[in-house]
């Protein structure tokens, strides 16, 4: 599972705590004179966008503020090991604010929406928060009300997700219970965040149900809306084979239109019916509703910005980093750092009135989980899918490219630690922002046969 | 990127087949590459393929379902029913635009 950014359920009210500052207050002679600086969203790329940001922009000349909604920042890669019981609740939670570096300021409070023609935000409980540049790292978050069904008497009880922490706590005492049937592992729609994860999930419940000694009264299911396992055809003929290896049938092309709850079916737009006994979906992935309510954002309510430059289309002084846009990459935590660390320049270019020379490649590096203890790695970006070969780090790698190995697993379970110790603080790490070939094998140029339009 | 000859026109395609030059469509145009795939063009079906025109005119990029039925009002069922199976790779293909950005 590769990680993610920005905050989960980001519309939701605020739980304040407190020992967090709630209240802003601007010294109204130095008002003039500061720059402000406003990052909506204190997830991974809020948090590493303040952190980096603080050290580069003088005290004397810039105020930072950043908003949440509430004080606890997420592992949401962790999610993943949740159901299964590898890690606990505890886990992946920790308090945002010690995150949040000195001379940040930390608001707690719900977003209502952004008045970009003003350069002010309003918050749902009536504060207003005035910026010269403002950040938008408010994330995507599983909206299950937007398939008709799925939020029924199922919700829970037979319907489970895992991209929050409350459905992955459930759905482990659902798997705990199950004693057979038909299991289904379903996307409702791209793009989601972290691609991989339910391929992952998938493996995993299949390792599960092994171990239990049940595998044999389990019928695996895994329903998509792509083509095929995964996105681009390498890493999916690669992920494909391991599904058939496993005995998990694939449901592809798969768009869902409703989930039929008492007949414990979903239902897809062109009327084909996957009957199950535990339903495990990704629901449809959004950005936070106040983009909508402030006309920043498109059908999704992703935020239109520069793939190379994270600079809102519509607005000179508004960038969206992390999930929040709508650039044509992985929505992950990997594609967060490797964006924050190059918008991070473009900023202090930007607001220096110079051009921007910094330009991001879609950079994304995810780890996948397959189960027994093994795991594979995928690196890529905009231009170059997903191949084989090793990847390179110092000390610890290399890593194996779409290559099963123990060391790909204890690789995604060490970088929790880097998330909370190295990441989020904004220190150096030894994986470079922009994708390297080194290691790679290019792929055979033989066999793209032309296939027309099917 | 190849030549390819689509009825009487000479028109530049992708691998797979997609045009590659926005220009080089034409409603007749669409109709013959509906039909490679099976599809008989009705008024409906230009609707949608005239509306990811001008979207992707504006926009830079191939309108997904979600967007045809938010910005267009036509709903996604409607979609499968004029374009079955994999009706946004069918579209963009037969509105000569690139297929759809597949998230990875």
């Amino acid at each position: 599972m590769s990680w993610h950014t920005g905050t989960n359920d980001s519309d939701r009210g605020s739980a304040t705590e407190p020992n967090v500052r709630q209240e802003v207050t601007y010294n109204s002679s130095l008002e003039n004179a500061m720059q402000r600086l406003l990052v909506l969203g204190g997830g991974t790329a809020g948090t590493m966008v303040v952190s980096k940001l603080r050290r580069k922009l003088d005290p004397a000349d810039w105020q930072i503020t950043i908003i949440d909604q509430d004080d606890k920042h997420l592992y949401q890669p962790g999610f993943l090991f949740i159901p299964f019981g590898v890690y606990e609740p505890a886990d992946v939670v920790r308090s945002r604010h010690t995150f949040i570096p000195d001379r940040v300021e930390l608001v707690l409070g719900e977003i209502d929406r952004v008045d970009a023609d003003a350069s002010q935000v309003h918050l749902a409980d009536g504060r207003q928060l005035g910026y010269d540049y403002l950040v938008i790292a408010t994330g995507t978050t599983p909206r299950p009300d937007q398939t008709p069904g799925m939020l029924g008497p199922q919700w829970r009880t037979s319907i489970f997700d895992f991209y929050s922490l409350d459905g992955a706590t459930a759905l482990a005492g659902a798997l705990a219970k199950f004693d057979g049937g038909r299991v289904v592992v379903h996307v409702t729609d791209m793009p989601i965040k972290c691609p991989v994860a339910p391929l992952e999930f998938t493996f995993l419940a299949e390792a599960y149900f092994r171990r239990r000694g049940m595998r044999d009264r389990v019928e695996l299911t895994y329903a998509t809306p792509l083509p095929g396992a995964f996105t681009k055809p390498i890493a999916s003929r690669q992920l494909g084979a391991m599904l058939d290896e496993r005995k998990i049938a694939v449901e592809s092309d798969f768009m869902v239109e409703r989930i039929d709850a008492d007949k414990k079916a979903l239902i897809s737009y062109d009327e084909r019916e996957i009957p199950f006994d535990l339903l495990v979906t990704v629901p449809l992935n959004m950005g936070a509703e106040f983009i909508a309510r402030s006309g920043l954002g498109d059908e999704f309510n992703y935020v239109p910005a520069d793939k190379h430059t994270l600079l809102s289309k519509a607005h000179d002084n508004i960038f969206a980093v992390g999930d929040a846009s709508d650039i044509p990459t992985s929505k992950a935590g990997s594609v967060a750092h490797f964006g924050v660390d190059v918008f991070i320049g473009n900023f202090c270019q930007h607001v220096a009135g110079q051009p921007m020379t910094g330009k991001f490649d879609g950079h994304a590096n995810c780890f996948i989980e397959s189960g027994d203890g093994k795991g594979l790695l995928i690196d890529f970006n905009y231009d170059t899918e997903p191949l084989t070969g090793s990847y390179p780090v110092p000390v610890l790698g290399p890593f194996g490219l779409l290559k099963e190995n123990t060391r790909n697993h204890w690789g995604k379970l060490a970088f929790r630690w880097m998330y909370w110790h190295m990441l989020l603080p904004g220190w150096p790490m030894p994986l470079p922002a922009h994708m390297s070939m080194a290691g790679k094998h290019q792929p055979e140029q033989a066999g793209a046969a032309a296939t027309r339009g099917q | 990127m190849t030549v390819t000859t689509i009825g009487t026109s000479h028109v530049h395609v992708d691998a797979e087949g997609f045009l590659t030059d926005y220009a080089e469509w034409s409603e007749d145009l669409a109709r013959q590459l509906a039909a490679q795939i099976g599809i008989e063009l009705t008024d409906a079906h230009f609707t949608v393929l005239r509306f990811l025109r001008s979207d992707y005119a504006e926009q830079g990029q191939t309108a997904t379902l979600r967007r045809i039925y938010s910005q267009a009002g036509i709903p996604i069922k409607e979609l499968f029913t004029l374009f079955p199976g994999k009706p946004a790779k069918k579209m963009a293909y037969i509105a000569g635009l690139p297929k759809p950005v597949g998230c990875v």
